[in-house]
């Protein structure tokens, strides 16, 4: 095996995290930095994007399933399977990771949500919980992240309205969230028909719309570093492809052109990383560098003094486990950490057929209308059989026909193909859209990752499992929010609303959202978490982890800006605290 | 090395006209003279026995009728031929290792084996024949094989050659655009977004191709470079 050359700083990943650690790091520091990517840099591939069957339907920019795929089993006493084909969610691959086609909704966490075992406490009593839960607070609050949200509000440069600025409750803005040190940096974007609809039906039913804040600008907008993007201009094409104009913040759009000008960066694409090499021992072990193939084949190993591992929360486990890093968590004991607390998200639609055409071809990412009167615990719960809650609102992302044509009302009971079916597609295709859901899914003790035992990737490693499945508060929730989400349809004035189905079983071919946390998530002690509260393994002082795994719990409220909020401020610790004197901050 | 098959169609009978040139290229004329002209499409992976098959069983499903044209003029099969013919015929972005699990419950997605490309080729030998059969007897045909997995197949295929960009193959003239009123890839939308609500903007569709006025590379033919 080759080895090359030591670096100061090496960083597993290049998405929004990666690529943010490594803006930071390399302006405030004289470190040499190496940052490895399992994808490509794609940016050339860009202008292609407004192609619905590469990038919608086959999925062009999404993690391969045939060299990545994940096992899945609902219990531990099931047989597992391999997710074939991504569908649920969909991890990004290449420079940019997933952040190159998200929504770019951009929504901070509910305070409460990172003391979600004592405020469900404080108010309804332990009884309240559900029995086999594994809820625990984060040790962080939300006035500690606050400053590191308004930062990355700013760099990252979001359109939106404030609804508690420092206290002061401001209607049109989200008067249930917390409270903010800031206005958002630009006024929120235009909206698409359809969400105006809804937003004047919430607010007719005593609801309290407000416009999305979105990664999206509204104006020509020119961030701290200099980096400047031009408006949105509504193509249609956003989620699951890159912005064919650079307005969509993007990683590759808002921190590469940053770290693209630092001599002491170097980022290497096509690179399969196979172990954190360390030692173990008492006191804590300690990294020593990585193992990867190369393009070309060869396996390397690149010294490091400092390892960062900033992959999506899936391969943030995988490599864990592989390395044989941290003490996995035993469900029946609940002793061990790693792979504890995996959590998704919920989220489900119900279809509004309108009289009037929608022009749904126009649209972008994540604009719309929200509502947050049933999010977190903002509402009481005392009658109602769950806990916890989520947004309800309509986005207009821009709508394709492959993936659009043949949403039919369930009254109709239409066949599924056949002249009947076509023209009766026809009629509706641009007059339904969908009011939507994303909900809050609380941990469970029987929700978990660890390594398959049947099933390998082309290296021979075992892959990823996820044991997990939906449980009642989740099927109640669905139940609740959905009764909620037709009423608000029929105020829209639907000529008729077709309900969710609701939740059964955990379905791997229904999209959920590509919010996947935990597994090796943060705690104030060694015995309840991977890492420590700022992402540093607490087994391995120069190894950080970061990202979405180390949530201990999932808000409804899309993970990004919470991701990057928890980055800028290990950042600031890092540079101020751990390379100064390394060691365990604890 | 199998023997070049091709598929003769009546230029009528796809719209405008694709014509395609040695190097396997589409390219596209107008129709001229419609009535008599044929064309002999070459086939990438389907023989022009299941080229006939297929075609007639995704007019069935996406028809031609009087509320506009259907799978035969936008060219669906010339669609499934050479997706086939490429990375997505192949599972190329599957995970395909066993133990495969085919009674898996649905919630876990496709778990079989059979490659869209296999699945094709072993499920067209029950419908030999197919093409020769009446409308009606064709309808009766696909109900008896609904809900089998080259169905669910010829369905979502159907659909994509129908709505997919033209660079693919299928959607001829933007047929299955006009269709809908979907106006394709058009760069901007800034003035219109917040005019139009509630009546219908249909600007004209345009494909990528004349959006970005160069070639555009797709999956399957770069498949064949390689």
């Amino acid at each position: 095996m080759k080895t090359l050359p030591s670096t100061d700083v090496l960083i597993i990943g290049s998405g929004w995290t990666g690529l943010l650690m490594a803006k930071e790091l390399s302006g405030r520091t004289p470190h040499s930095i190496v940052i490895l990517e399992r994808g490509r840099p794609r940016m050339p591939e860009y202008i292609y994007g407004m192609d619905e069957l590469e990038f919608y339907v086959r999925k062009h920019m999404m993690q391969d399933p045939s060299t990545d795929a994940i096992a899945l089993r609902y219990a531990a006493n099931e047989r597992s399977r391999p997710i074939r084909q991504f569908g649920a969610f969909l991890p990004g691959t290449g420079v940019g990771g997933t952040g190159e086609h998200w929504g770019a909704v951009y929504p901070r966490l509910m305070p409460d949500c990172f003391e979600m075992y004592s405020k469900t406490v404080e108010h309804y009593g332990k009884q309240k919980l559900p029995e086999d839960h594994s809820i625990q607070d984060w040790g962080i609050t939300y006035q500690e992240l606050e400053p590191y949200y308004a930062r990355s509000e700013r760099e990252v440069g979001i359109s939106g309205k404030a609804g508690n600025l420092n206290g002061k409750k401001i209607e049109g803005g989200n008067v249930f969230e917390g409270p903010r040190s800031s206005e958002y940096p630009m006024a929120p974007t235009m909206v698409p028909y359809f969400p105006t609809l809804f937003g004047a039906a919430a607010k007719s039913m005593g609801y309290h719309p407000f416009i999305n804040a979105t990664a999206i600008p509204s104006v020509e907008y020119t961030n701290p570093d200099g980096v400047t993007r031009p408006p949105c201009a509504f193509c249609g094409f956003c989620e699951r492809t890159p912005c064919m104009i650079g307005a969509k913040a993007q990683p590759s759009s808002v921190y590469l052109p940053v770290v693209r000008q630092r001599k002491s960066v170097s980022l290497r694409t096509g690179i399969t990383v196979r172990r954190i090499v360390h030692d173990k021992g008492p006191g804590g072990g300690r990294a020593r560098g990585v193992t990867y193939f190369d393009e070309s084949g060869e396996e390397i190993f690149q010294p490091a003094d400092l390892v960062i591992l900033a992959t999506y929360t899936l391969g943030n486990n995988h490599l864990l486990f592989l390395s044989d890093i941290g003490t996995p968590y035993n469900p029946s004991t609940g002793k061990g950490t790693l792979g504890k607390n995996l959590t998704h998200q919920l989220q489900f639609g119900v279809s509004v057929f309108m009289d009037k055409p929608l022009n749904r071809f126009m649209g972008a990412g994540g604009t719309g209308i929200r509502m947050a009167d049933f999010d977190a615990d903002v509402f009481d719960h005392s009658k109602v059989s769950f806990i916890r809650g989520g947004v309800i609102g309509a986005t207009m992302t821009g709508t394709q026909p492959i993936s659009a044509f043949g949403e039919l009302p369930n009254s109709m009971k239409a066949p599924r193909w056949g002249s009947a079916w076509k023209k009766a597609s026809m009629e509706w295709y641009d007059r339904v859209a969908n009011i939507g859901f994303g909900g809050e899914h609380i941990p469970y003790v029987g929700n978990y990752f660890d390594l398959d035992t049947t099933y390998k990737n082309p290296a021979g490693d075992p892959l990823l499992r996820m044991t997990i499945n939906w449980r009642e508060n989740e099927r109640k929730m669905v139940e609740f929010m959905n009764a909620k989400m037709v009423e608000l349809g029929h105020a829209m004035g639907a000529k008729e609303v077709n309900p969710s189905p609701g939740y059964g079983n955990y379905d791997v071919t229904r999209y959920q959202s590509t919010h996947i946390q935990g597994g090796t998530i943060m705690a104030a002690t060694p015995d309840r978490g991977v890492v420590n509260l700022h992402q540093q393994h607490w087994d391995i002082s120069n190894l950080f982890v970061i990202g979405a795994s180390t949530f201990p719990n999932s808000g409804a409220a899309n993970p990004t800006p919470t991701i990057l909020a928890l980055t800028y401020r290990t950042a600031d610790t890092i540079v101020d605290k751990y390379l100064k004197k390394p060691g365990m901050l604890a | 090395m199998r023997r070049r098959q091709f598929l003769v169609l009546s230029a009528a009978s796809i719209g405008g006209v694709l014509v395609y040139s040695l190097d396997r290229r589409a390219s596209r004329l107008f129709a001229q003279e419609k009535s008599t002209q044929t064309l002999k499409i070459p086939l990438r992976f389907f023989t022009e026995e299941e080229a006939l098959i297929v075609g007639a069983a995704a007019a069935r499903i996406f028809p031609t009728d009087d509320s506009g044209p259907g799978a035969k003029e936008a060219g669906v099969v010339i669609y499934i031929d050479r997706q086939l013919a490429g990375p997505y015929g192949r599972d190329r972005y599957r995970y395909t290792q066993g133990p495969f699990d085919e009674n898996a419950p649905r919630e876990f997605g496709y778990q079989d084996k059979a490659t869209p490309a296999e699945a094709y080729r072993e499920g067209l030998k029950g419908l030999k024949g197919f093409d020769r059969l009446s409308p009606e007897e064709q309808d009766k045909k696909l109900q008896q094989i609904e809900n089998t997995h080259l169905f669910a197949l010829l369905r979502q295929n159907t659909i994509e050659g129908m709505f997919s960009d033209p660079v693919h193959g299928g959607n001829a003239d933007m047929v299955g655009w006009q269709l809908v009123g979907f106006p394709g890839p058009h760069m901007s939308y800034f003035a219109e977004v917040e005019k139009h609500y509630g009546e219908a903007f249909r600007p004209k569709p345009i494909s990528l191709e004349q959006s970005l006025g160069r070639k555009v590379p797709t999956s399957e033919d770069e498949d064949r470079k390689s």
